[in-house]
């Protein structure tokens, strides 16, 4: 479904990524993981067209999407929730869902999809008139993948979704990405919590300062070699 | 002693400018709030609408609703050309840069109605009525453009509340990048601001020329002001520019009245610094 080849990318003169190839199948959960600064967020965010990459090429489902920007990504697909869930903090919940479902074509099934969402997280139909800023972080991190699902996406990209959370909200959370994952979403998360993420993906891979060093099914990788190089990146 | 019905006269004047400048600050703190540039020459596109209006229907005899109509057309379509002419290829280009632009435009507009038009004061003679309210003597042309001023901002804020594209450009305004992940490309919806930025200027021309007359350097007079209407209620903040409007326009008003008009000036200049000494952020702004 997704396919990047050899993809080099960067911020000005610093590369944060070197020669990544990495596949995700349809109906596939798939994790990157990789201590702080390893490029995680980066490649994300090349995938999903907010930064261009330098060189290789990046396909869903068969269509070159490289250096294409993010809007038009978006509209093939692929729904990234970015690092620090990036909600709008004025708007209320529901335009926050709203701006999720602003494609054409996901306008068309708003009322729909809507209800989809509010089946998985009932705490934002509850809150829907509030203030997104008001919010809790484990309701705005719900609202951030909420609001990506409005737009219907194929794949859905998670960026760090347990950051800043609680322990118990870590737990929770994660449970409810098991419950999108149920709903059929093909799923790329990138993750620091090593543990939690093993137990809810299919594969991973675990990235390096920039280069994919180990790649393997998530039970086989659940051993403590992986799990310890994971954290610390010895 | 002032009789008590000058002031009162004073104080509801005051209210009437505020409808208009309130259309300037929120159009001026529109384009900023969302493309972050504060456009220099914004009064400066007004007094362009204003020679429309003046040449359409002093010159070739159109009634003032269409002139105005078409005043409106051509502020938007003004916006959408400054945009593209001038901000878009300047976009990511440090801020001092933005600034000389757009005041670049400022001189380059001054100087075009100089040329075109001469330094002439030009007003449309429209006769309208002043009507009298319990000892008031008011300005039919004025309670018409506030009651224009406020039904424009009436279908603003429905627009930026109840549309995709007026919600999107609020939530442009809060994340940029964000928007783009949600399927909005950012260059139309800069667009879309920039015409709706320039459609307020439009309507603000067509309902201050039956105020005042027009001239080359209008833009000096309304410009300053604006500004300082838009940085009182917090730059980029719509609610605080609109109670921010009625706060300077009331200050003018009745410090003309109570001393003279100059006067009127300088104390809601005098009154702005110490504002901004107080509240750095503006009556409604965040504090920092």
């Amino acid at each position: 479904m997704l396919a990047l080849r050899n993809i080099t990318a960067g911020y000005g003169a610093f590369t944060a990524l070197w020669d990544v190839s990495l596949d995700v199948a349809t109906g596939e959960a798939v994790a990157v993981v990789g201590p702080n600064g390893a490029g995680k967020t980066t490649l994300l965010r090349v995938i999903s067209g907010m930064i261009a990459p330098r060189a290789g090429s990046l396909s869903f489902e068969g269509i070159q999407l490289t250096g294409r920007p993010a809007y038009e990504v978006v509209a093939r697909g692929i729904a990234h929730v970015p690092e620090g869930r990036r909600i709008f903090p004025m708007l209320t919940v529901a335009d926050n869902l709203k701006m999720g479902a602003y494609l054409k074509t996901a306008r068309r099934a708003y009322a729909e999809n809507l209800e989809r969402v509010f089946g998985l997280f009932p705490v934002l139909s509850e809150r829907r008139r509030q203030r997104a800023g008001s919010l809790s972080g484990g309701e705005q991190q719900m609202l951030a993948v909420g609001r990506a699902l409005m737009s219907r996406p194929k794949l859905v990209l998670l960026d760090e979704p347990s950051m800043g959370l609680a322990p118990v909200m870590v737990l929770r959370l994660f449970d409810l990405i098991r419950r999108v994952r149920e709903e059929g979403y093909t799923i790329l998360v990138v993750e620091q919590n090593v543990r939690q993420v093993l137990k809810l993906v299919d594969r991973a891979y675990l990235l390096e300062a920039g280069h994919l060093k180990m790649e393997g099914r998530a039970d086989a990788l659940a051993e403590q070699d992986f799990v310890r190089k994971a954290y610390v990146g010895l | 002693m002032i009789d008590p019905i000058f002031l009162a006269e004073a104080a509801v004047n005051g209210l009437l400018l505020g409808g208009v400048l309130a259309l300037l600050a929120l159009g001026l703190n529109l384009i900023f709030g969302v493309i972050d540039i504060v456009w220099i020459a914004y009064v400066d596109l007004v007094m362009i609408c204003m020679y429309a209006v003046y040449f359409l229907v002093q010159v070739y005899g159109w009634p003032i609703w269409l002139g105005g109509l078409i005043s409106v057309g051509l502020g938007a379509l003004l916006g959408v050309g400054v945009h593209l002419l001038i901000i878009s290829p300047i976009l990511g280009s440090a801020p001092i840069n933005q600034l000389l632009a757009t005041g670049g435009l400022l001189f380059f507009l001054q100087s075009f109605a100089t040329f075109l038009w001469t330094t002439d004061h030009r007003s449309v003679r429209v006769t309208l009525p002043t009507i009298e309210i319990g000892g008031m003597f008011l300005s039919f042309a004025r309670l018409i453009a506030f009651a224009v001023a406020l039904l424009v901002m009436l279908g603003l804020y429905l627009f930026l509340r109840h549309t995709y594209v007026g919600t999107a450009i609020r939530a442009v305004s809060q994340d940029r990048g964000a928007m783009a992940l949600m399927g909005a490309n950012p260059r139309v919806v800069y667009l879309v601001t920039s015409a709706v930025g320039g459609a307020l200027a439009g309507v603000a021309a067509a309902l201050l020329i039956l105020q005042y007359s027009v001239h080359p350097f209008f833009g000096a007079a309304f410009g300053p002001l604006t500004f300082m209407i838009c940085v009182l209620g917090g730059l980029g903040n719509m609610v605080g520019a609109f109670i921010a409007s009625f706060i300077m326009s009331e200050v003018i008003s009745i410090g003309g009245v109570v001393w003279s008009t100059e006067m009127g000036y300088v104390i809601a200049f005098v009154f702005f610094v110490v504002m901004i000494f107080a509240r750095p952020g503006g009556i409604l702004g965040k504090r920092a």
